[in-house]
């Protein structure tokens, strides 16, 4: 089991930082999702996995419980992640609007007209 | 009234005249006047306390571990300054009121000014370093904003921004002395420094310590070589300059050199390094002021110069001259604050202040005229005049110092500069007020209405009276002072009168007077050999070394930050890599504790789902909607991965956020391209991939070994475990972690959400206000569309399905602290119940029937949140303490409740709010009109008539 998720982190976050390195918005909003998937999942295991021991306490016997502060980290990213994919996907979208290009790098033409200071 | 109150008055006082000036100009003065006036107040009732030598304190522990305490002292010192602060203060607030003119925003100037002279009051009743060092900034800051009031001139800002310059630098290098010396003491409590004068200078430590802070202090005072700003700062209004630059902010560095004299003065490195400077300042500021033709150029660099008199006297070290210094500073306010308000008067009457085009305003200003010539008289030092009282006692000291060995050099260089200060002064008297009328000045002079004098006439007053009465009415305020200053030793003798019989310092002043009026009948020949002098320009270098700066910043900044954004990627991931690898090859891994879990067959076909989409991701990467549809599978696969693993919340909110984040990327797709082309080459392509294959290898394989081991210490979660139910009265630990052991997390956390949502808001109302909109009307759908944009199936489920959707919300939400669910879950599922009825109706349909604001709902769920948090304080407990119990209703079981349940309700509705705004923003981009329909179906199920085809056919 243990292999089956970390080659699954392993191969989300080689794809994520592939699509992240491409040159267009599109691709690197899939990265960062797909990134987003591995960091989760990484964090999540670091509680060690564990099967059919939910953290919901048992009132009548003793069970084991599995670790359930990484669960509540990740619950609350998995939430500002989206929130963060939101911005960035607006980000974009506004970017591509403006310009109609979805190119991420600042061109050369970009950097000189940047506004300047007063003097 | 208790010195915390006296130092926050001005500050809270400050809100009153930005809000005032819509009742006029008069209420923002008088808010102002008032303030400062109860300040004042406050201050005078501890007169009987100060002048006993008494040391009224207030104490207060901000952040103890720090050592910054909120510690306030008032002793002689701090009294004398926070006088001339407020009491100026109230002058300079009357002043301001007549001098500005109507166009001048006056509720911004009050303000500014309360600010400031709050962090005024704040350095000198300061008994804690660091809490002087805030105030300290304050005032860089707020001076700043005062320099460059008058934003519409090129020269306020510029003198500005070189103020904030100069002396913000100073103050830099005055936090790191001010460190050092709170180290050397162990304590950063003034009053604990002041006692360890020993320690302090037998320290290693104290010369960088001196020096540094000397730098503070020199900059801020406008020592040479730091002296050039105070000129350029005069682009102020001038009761901006009457406040800051004569009585109240280049005072600050000799307060505090006066403050920290009993511990810092005495070596021989104070001696070279201060009274070398003061000396230096003293003669160059007089020296150029005779030359300037501005008339606030001139008082600014004799300004300079009586500051580089104060300081040379600290510098002397010795008990006599600190009490000139004392008395230096009371005279220099009164007389100095005076002839800035009159130079103020002389530009607002006649339109100038060039000393060229004026002349002989005596007769056509006589109120002005004798305000003037008695304050710039008091200034030449002449008798009886309190200015002449400091200056002799300033000679008298002089007389006595052998600087390297040479008896002659302070005496003869201080005689020099009393000469030249001398012949300024007549300068200004003569050249402006005397000589005959003439006929071309810009405006009409005569005097000014009495609220424009009473100010400077009530100072001259005093100038007068300090100079007949000096014993009288000073002589109590020096003393204590005085022995405040020296830290409480025994004062020498000395005596406050105009007579001391013919003293070495009596022929000096003579030879001043006399060379001074030489010195001003051969004006006209000096001042061509002055010109004719090469001079640095002190604006110039200041610029070239700005210049310099900024040219190495653009140089280091556009090397690193050249706009690739793909590049910063690749240095942070290889860093990454590189620290990791660091790690590996340097740490040991030990042997595998944890047993392997078994993989059975489900588990296994989930793997190969996940991992052939995500390699189906990279395949098809370029094709965008079947990537959008891939990378729904590999977040399905997660989330049945976390309900597999025990993780039951995780799944319930992995699912749900997958929902809405795939509406959110579609309907993004929809503006943007459909398809990715190629466009980086393919050795790019390559590097791209060994470098991600090297990360995900990495990754992998530090999750795997993870898994496999134990963990090194014991975890914190046991603690939770244990306490899940005894102390925050819930079953379900990750939901009880949540909202009550790191309840202040999601409180965090639910503000970044909103403020997320927020920022989303915002980008589209400024992109939707630009020719977006037009180009988004006229825009070709990517595909063809549907015939029936509302399809009457749709419609009729989703409105069924609403209201159980909203059921499960409520139930997923009421079971959360004791089974999966909560909050975050229950506002996802709510916002996914809404969208699709966004979906099915279509937006118009759906906004019409909306009856909140997301932006309200989401402020609503904070407030709550924080609500509950502030309830803890109530019952004395910490914020966001939770407390539980259980009820019994009959029919119902016994039931718990909880007041984590309150906050969840925040949780809840921030979350509801915030994915609501995001896709309520987004889908604005497909507005178009004509898009309005009363139904949004050909068929409208709850209509009574029939349509009007129908009818048609029925009446035929």
């Amino acid at each position: 089991m243990e292999a089956l998720v970390a080659s699954a982190v392993g191969i989300m976050t080689a794809a994520g930082i592939f699509l992240i390195l491409r040159r267009r918005t599109f691709p690197v909003i899939l990265g960062l999702s797909l990134l987003t998937y591995a960091v989760n999942v990484f964090l999540f295991a670091t509680g060690r996995l564990a099967l059919n021991a939910p953290a919901v306490l048992n009132k009548y016997e003793d069970v084991p419980y599995t670790d359930p502060l990484p669960q509540a980290l990740v619950l609350t990213a998995i939430v500002i992640s989206f929130g963060m994919t939101a911005v960035i996907v607006m980000i974009s979208l506004s970017a591509y609007l403006s310009s109609r290009d979805d190119h991420i790098d600042m061109t050369a033409q970009d950097s000189v007209d940047a506004p300047g200071e007063d003097a | 009234m208790s010195l915390f109150l006296i130092a926050a008055l001005p500050f809270l006082g400050a809100v009153f005249p930005a809000l005032l000036i819509r009742a006029g100009r008069n209420a923002a003065a008088s808010a102002a006047g008032l303030t400062t006036f109860l300040a004042l107040m406050g201050l005078l009732i501890h007169i009987p306390s100060v002048m006993r030598g008494d040391v009224v304190s207030a104490r207060f522990d901000w952040i103890p571990i720090l050592g910054l305490n909120a510690n306030f002292m008032l002793d002689g010192l701090g009294f004398l300054f926070a006088l001339l602060i407020l009491g100026i203060g109230l002058l300079i607030i009357l002043y301001a009121r007549f001098y500005l003119s109507r166009e001048d925003p006056m509720g911004q100037f009050y303000t500014y000014l309360l600010l400031f002279q709050g962090a005024m009051v704040g350095i000198v009743l300061s008994d804690n370093v660091l809490l002087l060092l805030i105030f300290w900034e304050l005032t860089s800051l707020s001076s700043f904003l005062l320099i460059g009031y008058w934003k519409h001139l090129p020269e306020g800002r510029q003198g500005a921004r070189m103020a904030l310059a100069v002396t913000g630098s100073g103050g830099l290098a005055m936090i790191a002395g001010m460190l050092i010396l709170g180290n050397i003491v162990g304590s950063y409590d003034l009053s604990v420094i002041l006692q360890n004068k020993e320690l302090i200078q037998s320290s290693p430590h104290y010369l960088p310590a001196l020096i540094l802070i000397l730098l503070g202090c020199f900059t801020k005072s406008a020592q040479f070589p730091f002296h050039f700003w105070l000129p350029h700062a005069m682009a102020a209004p001038t009761p901006v300059s009457a406040y800051l630059h004569s009585a109240t902010m280049v005072k600050a560095g000799l307060f505090l050199m006066a403050r920290m004299w009993p511990v810092l003065a005495g070596t021989d490195a104070w001696f070279y390094i201060v009274a070398t400077t003061g000396l230096v300042t003293m003669l160059i500021g007089a020296c150029i002021a005779l030359f300037k033709d501005d008339l606030k150029a001139l008082l600014a660099f004799s300004t300079v110069s009586h500051l580089g008199l104060v300081t040379m006297l600290l510098g002397f070290g010795t008990k006599f001259a600190a009490v000139a210094a004392v008395f230096h500073i009371i005279n220099h306010a009164t007389f100095k604050a005076a002839l800035f308000m009159t130079a103020g008067i002389v530009d607002h009457e006649t339109g100038t202040r060039d000393i060229k085009r004026l002349g002989g305003l005596r007769k056509l200003m006589p109120i002005t005229f004798t305000i003037g010539t008695i304050a710039a008289l008091s200034m030449a030092g002449l008798p009886p005049l309190n200015g002449f009282l400091s200056k002799e006692m300033m000679l008298e000291e002089t007389v006595h110092t052998t600087w390297l060995n040479s008896p002659y050099l302070v005496p003869g260089l201080a005689l020099l500069a009393a000469l030249f200060s001398a012949a300024y002064s007549f300068r200004f008297v003569s050249h402006v007020f005397l000589g005959p009328q003439r006929s071309d000045y810009p405006a009409h002079p005569h005097d000014p209405p009495v609220g424009l004098w009473l100010a400077p006439a009530f100072l001259v007053v005093l100038v007068v009276l300090i100079g007949l009465y000096s014993a009288a009415i000073v002589g109590p305020l020096v003393t204590v002072v005085s022995s405040a200053v020296i830290g409480g030793e025994k004062l020498p003798y000395y005596s406050l009168k105009l007579w001391h019989g013919f003293t070495p310092a009596l022929y000096m002043s003579v030879v001043a007077t006399l060379g001074g009026l030489f010195l001003l009948a051969l004006h006209r020949r000096g001042e061509q050999l002055w010109n004719a002098l090469p001079r640095p320009e002190a604006k110039a270098i200041f610029d070239n070394v700005i210049g310099a700066f900024t040219v190495f910043s653009r140089w280091v900044t556009d090397g690193l930050h050249n706009g690739v954004i793909s590049r910063y990627a690749i240095i942070l991931i290889a860093f990454t890599l590189g620290l990791g690898y660091y790690a590996y090859s340097t740490g040991s891994l030990g042997a595998a504790t944890r047993e392997a879990l078994p993989a059975p067959l489900i588990p296994f076909i989930g793997w190969i789902c996940l991992v052939g989409a995500t390699l189906a991701i990279m395949w098809f990467h370029r094709n965008r909607l079947l990537s959008l549809v891939l990378i729904g599978v590999v977040g399905l696969i997660v989330s049945m991965a976390f309900n597999y693993l025990s993780a039951p919340d995780l799944a319930l909110t992995q699912i749900s956020v997958e929902v809405v984040t795939m509406i959110l990327l579609l309907l993004s797709l929809n503006f943007l391209p459909t398809d990715t082309p190629w466009d980086s080459s393919a050795t790019r392509r390559w590097r791209d991939a060994a470098i991600s294959v090297v990360a995900g290898l990495g990754t992998g394989a530090l999750i795997y070994a993870l898994m496999l081991r134990d963990f090194a210490f014991p975890t914190i979660s046991e603690f939770h475990l244990a306490n899940s139910y005894k102390g925050g009265g819930g079953t379900n630990v990750v939901n009880v972690i949540l909202v009550d052991f790191r309840g202040f997390d999601t409180f965090g956390e639910i503000i970044v959400l909103g403020i997320a949502a927020l920022i989303i808001f915002a980008l589209t109302e400024s992109v939707l206000g630009t020719n977006v909109r037009s180009y988004l009307l006229n825009r070709k759908p990517h595909w063809p569309q549907s015939g029936d944009s509302h399809p009457l199936m749709m419609v009729v489920v989703t409105r069924m399905m609403m209201p159980i959707a909203l059921m499960v919300g409520a139930y997923i939400f009421f079971r959360g602290h004791n089974q999966p669910g909560g909050g975050f879950i229950a506002g996802l599922i709510v916002a996914i119940a809404y969208l699709m009825q966004y979906m099915a109706s279509g937006y118009t349909w759906a906004i019409e029937r909306q009856r909140f604001y997301y932006h309200g709902t989401i402020g609503w769920g904070v407030l709550i949140a924080a609500a509950t948090g502030l309830g803890a304080w109530f019952n004395e407990r910490p914020f966001l303490t939770s407390d539980f119990g259980y009820l019994h209703w009959p029919p119902l079981e016994e039931f718990e409740w909880a007041t984590a349940m309150l906050f969840d309700t925040g949780v809840f509705l921030a979350v509801l709010g915030a994915v609501m705004l995001a896709l309520d923003s987004l889908s604005r981009f497909a507005w178009q009109p004509g898009m309005a329909q009363e139904f949004p179906m050909d068929i409208n199920p709850l209509r009574d008539n029939p349509p009007e085809e129908e009818q048609e056919k029925e009446q035929a």
